[in-house]
């Protein structure tokens, strides 16, 4: 029997060395059981290497920046779609959630189906509400507070002491070990991502992410946890290994029920000395490590693309432990008429 | 002035130049520009052309045209040798 | 044969990491008519620099905010901010619409009464108000909103002296968890000065306490914080009654709702992120209504909304000057907009659009004011269409504050024309003249004459 062909269109293309998820997020796509996919691109600067991944990826579109506007991103959407006929839209990138999120009800009216958080969700866990978020739901979070000029940094060592972390608002974060440097981090990331910085207490101790699905009912579809094996200068996990941990599967349970989460999510966590975890963040959408999630057993992103399309989709239940990822680089030749052709008609 | 002779011009304004591996992108108006300092054509001719095809003036077009000349000059894609 | 439209040669090198052009078209559909409008016919008519404002958004911006509050609401009142925009074509939209007045200084109060507005319909606010301002919101039933004790001590003063009861309200600041807490203006909650003045004027006798204000900030982009607001004043009053058996008649939650412009350092454009009049009215009625008033006690709910409510109203049509490269070979292009007409440029990334079609490329341009003055930047990096000499452009979103706090500096201030909800123009405040600066002049007998 032949499976049904779903056209689905990804972000987060830029599969460098700081990667968005795109590219695993596709090759999970393709190695979906319940469907066979098109895929179309969606791409924000010309040397975003998906673009020129021909045998994963079918065609490849610009798309205008968050910036711009949901005005500009739907008026482009409407020109891809009425030469794709897209099915799902899977966006992964944070600065971009926003806009897609404020479509979603056009886009569905178009039938185009997404399955991302709601807004709600979206807002109280932006990292600038992550205390309020900790103490609504229990869980543990490290001391936190936003700030809106360098200033303030100086008022900032009753609560806290160094090192401190400073963070943008969607992305970037640099530990700082004194006033100097967090003057710093806060001018370089506030130009680039807005304000209010954040700064977070420093939790000494081991980093542990955990990924997973929930179904917008309460129920976590999937949960995969993973201990970074190797952080690249950027603090990304260049290898990583499945592991088995109860608390960690239970704080994600309940994170996913307290919340309803709608979608796929990645929690930061913190094993602090007192061997309690730590949230430090959370990310609303699908991790760029999600490949190791589709290894040991558990297609997070094929079981999101049926939950958008409405399917009624069966929980994962167990995953492999003791997988391992490792991530490469790969060199790709590619002809200039290529990148003449997505620079100047945004299109490949 | 002339046009770097290596270089390639597509029908989309896209240029490249292989002698330093720059990419470029040029509007319309500008190819027809390069185009026709390719043909050598003279600056009193290109201008007659323009001034015929399009709604300018005289002075703005000068003023447009030496701005877009001391560009492509800055990228280095004007052959300054064969002037001397 | 029809010449073609032109447009300057450009070249631009491709760059990693350089933002893609493609999905811009719909920022930059050229804006060739405001409310059917042409604005070439505007800028040959009334010249340029020029104020438009469109009385069709007006009428449908207040609506909508009156439709979000009423609906949730059973006792709700607008007072419109003479100081966002008090031309009085402006004013009297509002007025038409039922809004009340809200002043803040006596120069104000004066063109609304002078406007028409009943003096019972005035809201008198601001820490400066003269005793023989005061004298006169008294004598007119106005309702005082005390800033200060000073403030509260001169109205008791007054009252030996006429015979009329002040009503009266005190404003209220307080911490709502936003940044930075405007604590400047009127008694402080948490501290306890705001339930000690209310006691003063409730021991005195001499005033009718009729309601309690609060502003809590300016551009306010958390509806939350409204909310706390409420909830703080909901306490206050009902401390009142407790007290004093008396029922004040409303709250005044000020104004600060954001409109749909974009902050400067914002990643995402103002219209898309900024709460909605749903949001704002969601936050503040639902604090009221589950505070413990009794449910036929239920205050009136007045809001003294400026911004939100005009700012999409008000267009500034500039013309292009020049076109020139910094020594860096960055392209900038001069307007004839400076920062003496639009104030606001100082924080918000004002959106511009060409008032004639172009095609899809752009250059990342600054665009500098025609001031003589470093100081006059519109936009410091905007990616701009190709814009000729001669040009127009249309900034939108201008309508707030520029008409109020402009200057007449280094040159004179243009047109304004008003377009009614039949598309017809109406100049609502002519341009200035040389006389209408050096009339007010006096020149001194020993320095008439000179020599050079």
């Amino acid at each position: 029997m032949s499976k049904r062909k779903v056209t689905i269109a990804v972000s987060g293309l830029n599969a460098i060395d700081s990667p968005g998820p795109g590219v695993a997020v596709i090759r999970a796509l393709r190695e979906a059981k319940s469907f066979d996919v098109k895929i179309i691109g969606l791409s924000y600067e010309s040397l975003e290497p998906g673009i020129y991944m021909h045998n994963i990826i079918d065609k490849t579109y610009h798309i205008p920046y968050p910036t711009a506007g949901t005005d500009s991103l739907l008026s482009r959407m409407e020109y891809i779609h009425s030469i794709e006929k897209i099915d799902v839209i899977i966006p992964n990138f944070d600065a971009e959630l926003y806009s897609f999120m404020k479509l979603e009800d056009t886009f569905k009216a178009m039938g185009i189906h997404m399955f991302l958080p709601t807004l709600k969700q979206f807002e109280e866990r932006h990292k600038v509400n992550l205390p309020e978020f900790g103490k609504k739901y229990d869980i543990k979070v490290p001391f936190s507070r936003n700030i809106f000029s360098t200033q303030e940094i100086f008022t900032l060592t009753d609560d806290f002491e160094f090192p401190m972390v400073i963070k943008g608002k969607y992305y970037d974060a640099s530990i700082a070990y004194n006033f100097e440097q967090a003057k710093s981090y806060f001018n370089k990331i506030s130009a680039k991502w807005g304000l209010p910085i954040v700064v977070q207490q420093f939790v000494h101790g081991t980093e542990y992410n955990i990924t997973g699905l929930g179904d917008g009912n309460g129920n976590t579809i999937a949960a995969v946890p993973m201990r970074k094996q190797y952080i690249t200068d950027k603090g990304k996990a260049w290898g990583g290994i499945s592991i088995e941990d109860k608390k960690m599967i239970d704080l994600t349970h309940k994170f996913v029920s307290q919340t309803k989460w709608r979608g796929g999510f990645e929690l930061e966590l913190m094993k602090g000395q007192d061997n309690e975890f730590y949230l430090l963040e959370i990310n609303p959408r699908i991790p760029a490590w999600i490949y190791l999630a589709v290894g040991v057993g558990q297609n997070i992103p094929e079981s999101l693309v049926n939950l958008a399309l409405g399917e009624k989709v069966e929980p994962y239940t167990s995953y492999d432990v003791g997988k391992m990822f490792i991530r490469y680089a790969w060199d790709m030749i590619v002809d200039i008429e290529e990148f003449q052709q997505i620079s100047t008609i945004g299109e490949l | 002035m002339k046009i770097n002779k290596n270089i390639a011009i597509s029908d989309t304004g896209f240029v490249f130049n292989p002698l330093n591996g720059e990419s470029y992108s040029i509007n319309p108006i500008g190819i027809e520009i390069i185009n026709m300092m390719k043909e050598d054509k003279s600056f009193e001719d290109i201008t007659h052309t323009m001034l015929t095809k399009y709604t300018v003036e005289d002075a703005t077009f000068e003023k447009d045209y030496f701005d877009f000349i001391g560009i492509l000059k800055h990228h280095n894609l004007i052959d300054t040798n064969e002037q001397a | 044969m029809e010449k073609l439209r032109y447009e300057r040669p450009v070249i631009k090198k491709l760059e990693a990491g350089m933002p893609n052009k493609f999905g811009l078209r719909t920022e930059y559909t050229p804006m060739t008519h405001i409310d059917g409008v042409a604005v070439k016919d505007l800028v040959k008519d009334y010249g340029s620099p020029l104020y438009v404002i469109s009385e069709t958004t007006i009428r449908s911006t207040i609506n909508k905010a009156k439709k979000a509050f009423t609906t949730r609401y059973p006792k709700v009142q607008f007072a419109w901010s003479y100081k966002t925009n008090y031309l009085n074509a402006v004013c009297n939209v509002f007025h038409q619409e039922g809004s009340w007045a809200e002043v803040v200084s006596g120069f104000e109060y004066e063109k609304a009464l002078r406007n028409g507005v009943d003096g019972k319909k005035i809201i008198f606010n601001g820490p400066d108000k003269s005793e023989a301002d005061l004298r006169k919101a008294i004598e007119n039933e106005s309702l005082i909103h005390i800033d200060h004790l000073d403030e509260l001590y001169t109205i008791l003063e007054i009252t030996e002296t006429i015979d009329k009861r002040p009503k009266v309200a005190i404003r209220v600041n307080m911490d709502t968890g936003t940044y930075p807490v405007w604590d400047r203006f009127g008694f402080n909650y948490e501290n306890g000065q705001a339930w000690d003045a209310l006691n003063k004027i409730m021991r005195s006798g001499k005033l009718e306490l009729v309601g309690l204000h609060c502003h809590i900030g300016t551009f306010m982009l958390a509806a939350s914080a409204y909310a706390i607001a409420a909830g703080k004043l909901a306490d206050l009053a009902i401390g009142i009654e407790q007290k004093y058996n008396h029922c004040i008649k409303y709250i005044d939650m000020g104004g600060g709702f954001a409109s749909k412009n974009t902050l400067k350092g914002s990643y995402l454009p103002g219209s898309d992120t900024n709460p909605t009049f749903d949001d704002f009215a969601e936050a503040i009625t639902t604090a009221l209504i589950n505070s413990n008033f009794k449910n036929n006690e239920l205050p009136t709910l007045i809001l003294e909304t400026g911004r939100a409510l005009i700012d999409e109203a008000g267009y500034l049509i500039g013309s292009v000057i020049a076109n020139k490269r910094t020594s860096l070979g960055k392209r900038t292009t001069i307007i004839d907009v400076g920062v003496n007409l639009l104030f606001t440029a100082f924080w918000y990334e004002h959106k511009m659009t060409p008032a004639q079609p172009f095609t899809h490329y752009t250059e990342t341009s600054q665009v500098f004011g025609p001031l003589c003055m470093n100081i006059d930047v519109i936009r410091e990096n905007i990616d701009l269409p190709l814009l000729n000499k001669g040009d127009q452009v249309v900034i939108s979103t201008i309508g707030a504050y520029n008409m109020t706090q402009w200057m007449q500096f280094i040159t004179l201030r243009p047109n304004i024309v008003m377009i009614d909800t039949e598309e017809k123009v109406h100049l609502v405040r002519e341009n200035e003249k040389l006389e209408s600066i050096t009339d007010l002049e006096k020149m001194p007998e020993h320095l008439k004459k000179f020599d050079l």
